[in-house]
């Protein structure tokens, strides 16, 4: 049984009097430990697949799986628990909560879910440490760069070692050595905790690093690589 | 698991509302003058009625009154009643009672060198009526009725003015006995009241009870027997016991009986508050919503986010929701002080002597009182509470509804 499986996806939107195909009749399946890049023009359906994956869109046919469970008919609240426990985000602008500081965003998740103070603290502490911001834990949002920004994204998506983190255009703000720092970081948690990846990008550095390349266009799988 | 959405809820809530200090400054500004309306208000009505209660009450009348039981249509000379038996004394007498006189009260002509007016002529045993019916009233000059058989009589000092008369001089009083036969007799003013209520001054003259009885040919009759309880919004049990004692000839009445008005305004008081309160409030309220709902539009990405995190549809509810509520703690706590603050300094009495005549025609004492009382606190904050959280329920539900990708895709 796939970690992930999507069967005959179908999400359109009306723009105009023209019908855009986000996705049309796709079906997928993703191994648990599966390290994926989804690549393709804008408007090719890559957010829209990984939004329908994470409980975030509303489909108008087919079926999404994970874990052999059905999510895609499930209610609002019981998406937003599937979503605390198995999934990590991390978004192309950085959707941070201005309010928190850098700590409190990574223990955001964590908080939610209940885990104790101090194991909350430690394993803040050792993702920040790991993403280079140790030191700036106490800084808001807006007091941090870009890139520092996205970094704290990506520590609060796979703090909790989810068992699956989509990503998309994770790397879109970021210069090339912290690209290189996070997509290692990537590649170490998949390696080790066996972390489901999907990452949408335009960035053929980041496809790099992926053990299987999906190109899609108009809402349509057109090459399925794995290396 | 609870304690912690509960702690990040508390702590995004208080955060989100100093966002926008400015906002949030004037919101809470808008809803501490709000409470603080309210319980200015409340108090100054409160003290308003307080004060035609307490003048009303004291102007005679009493708790309760013992009459003959035509007397309230008919308050004749004729409709005279006996003076209290030992067992209706018996109870007089009891812990129950505070205060008690039986009085001749009968209209009447007084008649100075120069001016005639009608008055009411009180006869009195001076034992026990100051604790009773003189209560608004003090000796200006000379003295009170000395005893049951006073030759003299007691002028407020209005009615001194208006019959163009003094202290020592002789005035006439003029009325009618049982038999219709005119009975008059002259009296040496021995002493004049000043009362807060200036009407009292220019209807009421007093002196002794036995000397009222012997001009008016009624030995051992009297016209009322008024009495004073505890408290004067508790009178039942003590009105029952009393009332054990009424016969075809003695007939028993509490205060709101007595004067109907006094008692609607003292049983609608609290509702009248209340209608008042949420009045405000409800003003106040279309701001709060407005507010709110600002305050959600402009993070509805920040709200999709949350959702996308994992945090359910009733917890972003909730999270809006303590928003309000904190701002209206911190409006409550802040109006509550400031009404506190300016309520206290005028808890001796605001002097409305320069309105007297508009106010004596409402009953009311020159002085008010404000009445500052722990139910209108309660009543300010719950109200505000109840419907500040309906306020805001509608802002924090639309957060609540969004759709993750939707919000996430607002800019």
């Amino acid at each position: 049984m796939s970690a992930i499986e999507c069967l005959d996806l179908c999400k359109y939107f009306q723009q105009g009097d023209s019908v855009i195909k986000a996705l049309d009749h796709l079906s997928v399946a993703f191994e648990q430990g599966a390290f994926v890049c989804l690549s393709g023009p804008s408007g090719s359906g890559k957010t829209t697949l990984l939004n329908a994956i994470g409980g975030l869109d509303e489909l108008d046919s087919g079926e999404v799986r994970l874990d052999g469970q059905r999510i895609d008919n499930l209610s609002k609240s019981e998406l937003a628990d599937i979503r605390l426990h198995k999934i990590g985000f991390v978004f192309q602008a950085y959707n941070l909560i201005p309010v928190l500081t850098a700590r409190e965003n990574v223990e955001f998740v964590m908080q939610v879910q209940g885990i104790p103070a101090q194991e909350r603290h430690e394993k803040a502490n050792a993702i920040l440490q790991e993403v280079g911001l140790l030191g700036m834990e106490h800084r808001l949002p807006a007091q941090l760069s870009g890139g520092q920004q996205q970094r704290v994204a990506v520590a609060r998506a796979i703090v909790s070692k989810p068992k699956l983190v989509l990503a998309d255009e994770p790397t879109a703000n970021l210069d090339t050595r912290s690209m290189e720092k996070l997509m290692e970081q990537f590649v170490a948690l998949n390696q080790n905790h066996k972390v489901t990846f999907l990452i949408a990008t335009h960035d053929t550095r980041v496809m790099a690093y992926a053990k299987r390349q999906i190109k899609m266009v108009d809402g349509q799988i057109v090459a399925d690589e794995t290396r | 698991m609870m304690n912690q959405n509960l702690q990040i809820i508390l702590r995004i809530a208080w955060r989100n509302l100093w966002r926008n200090r400015r906002r949030t400054t004037i919101m809470l500004v808008a809803i501490s003058l709000g409470v603080w309306a309210m319980i200015f208000m409340s108090a100054f009505m409160r003290g308003m009625v307080d004060g035609m209660l307490v003048d009303g009450l004291n102007s005679l009348p009493g708790h309760i009154q013992i009459h003959h039981p035509n007397y309230v249509d008919d308050p004749n000379i004729e409709n005279s009643l006996p003076e209290p038996n030992e067992q209706l004394r018996t109870v007089l007498d009891g812990e129950a009672v505070t205060a008690w006189s039986a009085r001749v009260r009968v209209p009447a002509m007084i008649t100075s060198e120069r001016e005639s007016r009608g008055v009411m002529l009180l006869g009195i045993d001076p034992e026990y009526e100051p604790q009773l019916g003189f209560g608004n009233s003090v000796i200006q000059r000379g003295r009170f009725v000395a005893d049951p058989g006073e030759q003299g009589i007691v002028l407020g000092a209005k009615l001194l003015e208006t019959l163009e008369t003094d202290l020592g001089k002789r005035v006439v009083i003029m009325s009618q006995d049982p038999d219709n036969n005119v009975a008059d007799r002259g009296f040496k003013i021995v002493g004049v009241f000043k009362s807060s209520v200036i009407a009292d001054e220019e209807m009421f003259v007093f002196t002794g009870k036995e000397t009222v009885q012997t001009m008016l040919n009624i030995p051992a009759l009297v016209s009322e027997i008024a009495v004073n309880g505890q408290d004067a919004r508790d009178v039942e049990t003590l009105l029952q016991q009393i009332r054990a004692h009424d016969s075809p000839l003695q007939t028993t009445l509490p205060w709101y009986e007595l004067n109907p008005y006094l008692g609607l305004m003292a049983n609608v008081m609290d509702g009248f508050v209340l209608v008042f309160m949420i009045i405000i409030f409800l003003a106040l309220s279309f701001g709060l919503v407005n507010t709110l709902m600002m305050a959600v539009f402009e993070r509805v990405r920040e709200i999709g986010l949350m959702q996308a995190l994992g945090m359910k549809p009733t917890t972003i509810l909730y999270q809006v929701m303590c928003e309000t509520l904190i701002l209206l703690a911190l409006g409550l706590v802040i109006g509550n002080l400031v009404a506190v603050v300016t309520i206290l300094p005028l808890m001796d009495g605001i002097d409305l002597s320069s309105v007297a005549q508009g106010l004596q025609m409402a009953g009311m004492s020159t002085v008010l009182t404000p009445s500052l009382t722990t139910l209108d606190f309660v009543l300010a904050s719950s109200v505000v509470i109840v419907l500040g959280l309906l306020a805001g329920f509608m802002p924090a539900w639309k957060a609540s509804r969004y759709r993750p990708v939707e919000a996430l895709a607002k800019t």
